[in-house]
């Protein structure tokens, strides 16, 4: 009877060994694609097992991590100025994960990115508490202020980039929410207020200076412009040009017309028409340049670009493929099918500020581990060059004369040069919606500091008139521009 | 007695003093037909001593582990655990000492060194408190059970004066082992026994009657097949290379067969049934020595499987649930799914090589049954890798000893039982941690010894002690000539 015990051992020893290859495959072979396996509630309770790493604005932190020693939770995410920095800094929250740049810089945050593992590995052999390393922004506390102070209870958002570097100096949102509402403790009181935030019907989630799109209105005509002198169309600002008032729209019989017809926008030169942001002057310069042109140089400023990171992934800005010549007159002066983010237009002014040259813009500027050194910081490269710099002094004449004697001036700062454009954008069924008021601009310090703003404020017109943007948006923007210069 | 050897690897039998074979290494061609010289035979008890304050000793350790992981200090019970499971050692092994002297000395070590670290388990996720659904301390219960077992252990060394006394009950074991198996089917299933029809219940006392009918079913075939084996084997029409056997023979095969699908169908017990066939099979085989019955055997199982497989929902629930362990996690998931494989698998993958450390995983995730059916979950998140495989290789090293304990006994109707008992063992194992680490479809059975449950605790230390009143029988030294056995 021996020989088939021999052989029956030698099965069980086979089934021993079926459960050893198994149990190698799964914790050996496996074991990552199931310890990151999107339904492991484990990396949840991780990222909040230790102090989270830190988000970094002018030097301080904006962001905490409590201590509750809760069953699942030993940490809770809090932030500091929450409503303020939540267009930057997003939620960690442990019932909800993560957005924005508590998502995107996790692997850092929460201390589990590859690069940081020698260091876990030290600190695990010398029994020290793992910790998150620190994300440092460019967002200038300051600027950042005086965006949130200005937009106060409006809707609508502000983007301050730094022309020569691209970094963006303020990221603010209008109406916000604070991410400590809904970041862990009690689920109840967490759910309802995520549920509220869901729910109203303001989008306070909403990342309106990254996530959404708005016609551009009259601020597009810098596009068109620079458009216009990269054709030789015109070759100065004070090329006059031929422009009927009214000017009815090619292939219609629709008449484009002007705010009032006072203005003197009849065969205006470019920099009155900028001036007084004739809609005639500038809708006849798109027809007669054709879409094809527009969108070339509209794309060389980003627009239909759906990879502009910064990290936070801003929404493609938009000029229309396919257009009618009055629907690219229209797509001109911004209106029709044309929309823009905040971001995109505050790109157009520093890529002029900037003499031509569009600097990638970038939130993060150092990521590092929880000893404070670097891991990896942002080095500035160039975006893109969408004009030659001698047609970005012709477009900041324009800009400048708008500030000076046009609808710009509530933008002036004594002793700083400041170029600005007001846009007031019709939108909703047959325009019927309050206009959307820009103010897209620049500002050029005595010390050579510069810095480019864009300001939407929503439904913030109280009528169409092109003062509007002058009015209700250029007041931000100067303060924005007044906070980074005084610097 | 001899001095304390290490070198355990050829000592079995061949080794004893006085005998110039043993000592040069080289072994007895036909152990069974050695002749024994009784004086001097080492009987390898205080190896077992050694082995066994070595098994008490490591469950302390962990036990130590998981308090200094979970509350930062010694637990309070340490002491009066490591007193108990070491007394509990100590008296089985003086009952060794005095009543099986000559018996294996792994087999004692194993069983309280996995049970004991199953208890520590069982008591770490009484720790988890609410964070399990369900939770209740456990662990005292299974310590009491341990006792229980362990009792039962010394009353079977005790009381068994022979394993072939066993002979005598054959067909009364047969009858206790059906109405065992049968009666689960009489008792209600509880809901959150997950379809499985395997339990007695008294009030608030449950039982498990398939482990105690592992063993009895053993003895039932070891004797059965004792008596019939000659005519099995011999009494058969050669066909097509296969001997097949006589009708009236093959009668007790197809009670068995018939028998293993009733249980499958009753009681939804896939796992009992696949044990009974695959141990009737194995015993079958070492009998007769006939691969045909083998190749029978596995078209019979093939065969039932793929009719039941078809016509119950239970069991097509648990195959899909093994082809997609992550179903569950859907939106809409299967009815009848369940997150356990899936939580199964992600608490090993969470743990991959080294494992978490005691106390320090989150294997609570797996929710139900985590104390028991999956409480190799915790082992390999817990302990990863490295720890599963030495769990398994423990489990390896018992059923070598059992089927050495095979090779090793003199009467046929012990190495029928010893191979019975050490390939249900097997069978076990390889069912449950297969179903556990997603190798096989799971089914509802326990881990032997590290799981939380009575029965199973108690038969299992039954099973040890009758490996072990076997070995000792085959070890003894023996004045009288034994007979030689046909191998």
């Amino acid at each position: 009877m021996n020989k088939p015990i021999r052989r029956v051992s030698i099965f069980c020893l086979v089934l021993i060994l079926a459960l050893l290859l198994r149990t190698n495959w799964v914790q050996g072979v496996q074991a990552d694609a199931w310890a990151s396996n999107t339904h492991n509630e484990r990396n949840e309770y991780d990222r909040y097992a230790y102090p989270r790493g830190n988000i970094i604005v002018g030097g301080n932190p904006v962001t905490k991590s409590d201590f509750v020693n809760g069953l699942r939770y030993k940490y809770k995410r809090a932030w500091i100025d929450g409503p303020m920095y939540a267009p930057v800094t997003g939620y960690s929250s442990q019932a909800y994960k993560t957005s924005q740049l508590e998502n995107l810089e996790d692997g850092i945050l929460s201390g589990t990115d590859s690069r940081l593992f020698f260091r876990n590995t030290l600190d695990m052999l010398t029994g020290k508490q793992k910790q998150g390393g620190d994300v440092v922004t460019t967002i200038n506390p300051k600027a950042q202020k005086a965006a949130f102070d200005g937009l106060g209870d409006k809707k609508g958002a502000a983007v301050a980039l730094d022309p020569k570097t691209g970094a963006i100096l303020a990221l603010v949102s209008t109406p916000s929410y604070d991410p400590s509402t809904f970041a862990g403790g009690d689920p109840a009181t967490d759910g309802k207020a995520w549920t509220a935030l869901q729910n109203d019907p303001n989008k306070p989630m909403l990342n309106r200076a990254l996530r959404e799109t708005y016609p551009p209105g009259s601020t597009f005509k810098l596009v068109t412009a620079t458009t216009a002198f990269e054709n030789g169309m015109f070759q100065g600002p004070d090329d006059k040009t031929s422009t009927p008032d009214p000017y009815v729209l090619p292939g219609t019989k629709t008449e484009l017309k002007n705010d009032s017809d006072t203005e003197p926008c009849q065969d205006a030169t470019l920099r009155v028409a900028m001036e007084y942001s004739c809609n005639t002057v500038y809708g006849k310069i798109g027809a007669d340049l054709g879409k094809d042109k527009l969108r070339a140089e509209a794309e060389k400023f980003g627009f239909n670009n759906d990879k502009i990171d910064t990290p936070i992934r801003a929404v493609p800005s938009y000029f229309p493929k396919n257009s009618t010549p009055d629907g690219t007159a229209m797509d001109a002066i911004g209106q029709h099918d044309t929309r823009a983010t905040p971001l995109q237009m505050a790109m157009v002014a520093s890529a002029i500020a900037n003499n031509g040259t569009l600097m990638q813009p970038y939130l993060v500027d150092e990521e590092r581990a929880a000893n404070l050194t670097t891991i990896s910081k942002h080095t500035e490269h160039q975006f893109s060059q969408p004009m030659k710099p001698e047609t970005a002094q012709k477009l900041q004449q324009l800009m400048e004369s708008v500030v000076q004697d046009g609808t710009g001036k509530k933008a002036q700062i004594d002793g700083v040069t400041v170029g600005g454009k007001t846009g007031t954008a019709q939108h909703g069924q047959d325009n019927s919606g309050l206009p959307f008021a820009w103010f897209v601009s620049y500002a050029k310090g005595a010390g050579g500091q510069q810095v480019a703003v864009a300001v939407v404020v929503e439904d913030g017109a109280a009528s169409s008139n092109e003062i509007s943007g002058g009015s209700i948006a250029a007041p931000i923007a100067k303060s924005v521009m007044q906070a980074v210069l005084s610097k | 007695m001899s001095t304390f050897d290490l070198s355990s690897s050829h000592s079995d039998s061949g080794r004893r003093s006085g005998d110039p074979r043993g000592r040069s290494g080289i072994r007895p061609r036909r152990r069974e037909n050695t002749t024994i010289t009784p004086q001097g035979t080492p009987n390898r008890r205080n190896t077992e001593l050694a082995m066994l304050a070595f098994a008490v000793v490591l469950p302390i350790f962990a036990y130590a582990n998981v308090g200094l992981a979970m509350d930062k200090k010694l637990p309070g019970g340490m002491l009066a655990y490591g007193a108990g499971m070491g007394t509990l050692a100590l008296v089985a092994h003086l009952a060794m000492r005095r009543f099986a002297p000559y018996a294996d000395p792994l087999l004692l070590p194993l069983g309280t060194l996995l049970n004991g670290l199953g208890l520590v388990m069982i008591w770490r996720l009484d720790k988890a408190g609410k964070l399990l659904r369900g939770n209740f301390p456990a662990a005292a219960n299974q310590l009491m059970w341990s006792g229980l077992g362990i009792a039962l252990f010394i009353g079977v060394i005790v009381l068994l004066k022979d394993h072939r006394i066993l002979q005598r009950y054959t067909y009364i074991s047969m009858a206790v082992a059906l109405v065992l198996l049968a009666a689960p089917a009489f008792f209600p299933s509880r809901a959150e026994d997950f379809g499985a029809k395997i339990w007695i219940r008294f009030g608030s006392f449950s039982f498990q009657p398939g482990e105690f009918a592992k063993i009895i079913l053993t003895v039932f075939f070891s004797g059965y097949l004792m008596v019939k084996r000659d005519a099995l084997a011999l009494a058969s029409r050669r066909f097509m290379g296969l001997y097949l056997p006589r009708g009236r023979d093959l009668g007790p095969i197809i009670v068995v067969w018939l028998l293993s699908i009733l249980i499958l169908v009753f009681e939804t017990d896939l796992g009992t049934s696949f044990l009974f066939f695959g141990l009737f099979v194995v015993m079958l085989y070492v009998a007769t020595e006939r691969t045909s019955w083998i190749v029978f055997g596995l078209l019979m199982s093939i065969g039932g499987a793929a009719v039941v497989a078809t016509s119950e929902p239970h069991v097509k629930t648990r195959i899909d649930a093994w082809l997609d362990p992550m179903a569950a996690f859907a939106p809409k998931p299967p009815p009848g799914s369940t997150e356990q494989i899936g939580q199964t698998l992600m608490a090993f993958g969470s743990g991959g090589v080294t494992g978490s450390g005691l106390g320090q995983g989150r294997s609570w995730l797996i929710q139900f049954a985590a104390k028991s059916d999956f409480i190799l979950g915790s082992f390999g998140e817990e302990l990863g890798l490295t720890g599963m495989m030495a769990i398994f290789l423990l489990y390896a090293l018992l059923v070598q000893r059992g089927l050495r304990t095979a090779v090793a006994a003199r009467d046929p109707f012990g190495k029928l039982l010893a191979v019975g008992l050490s390939s249900a063992f097997a069978l076990q194992v390889f069912v449950v941690a297969g179903g556990v680490t997603g190798l096989i479809p799971l089914t509802g059975m326990t881990m032997p010894f590290l799981a939380q449950g009575g029965s199973s605790v108690v038969a299992n230390w039954a099973l040890i002690a009758l490996l072990l009143k076997i070995s000792d029988s085959a070890r003894r030294p023996s004045a009288e000539p034994t007979q030689a056995t046909p191998s």
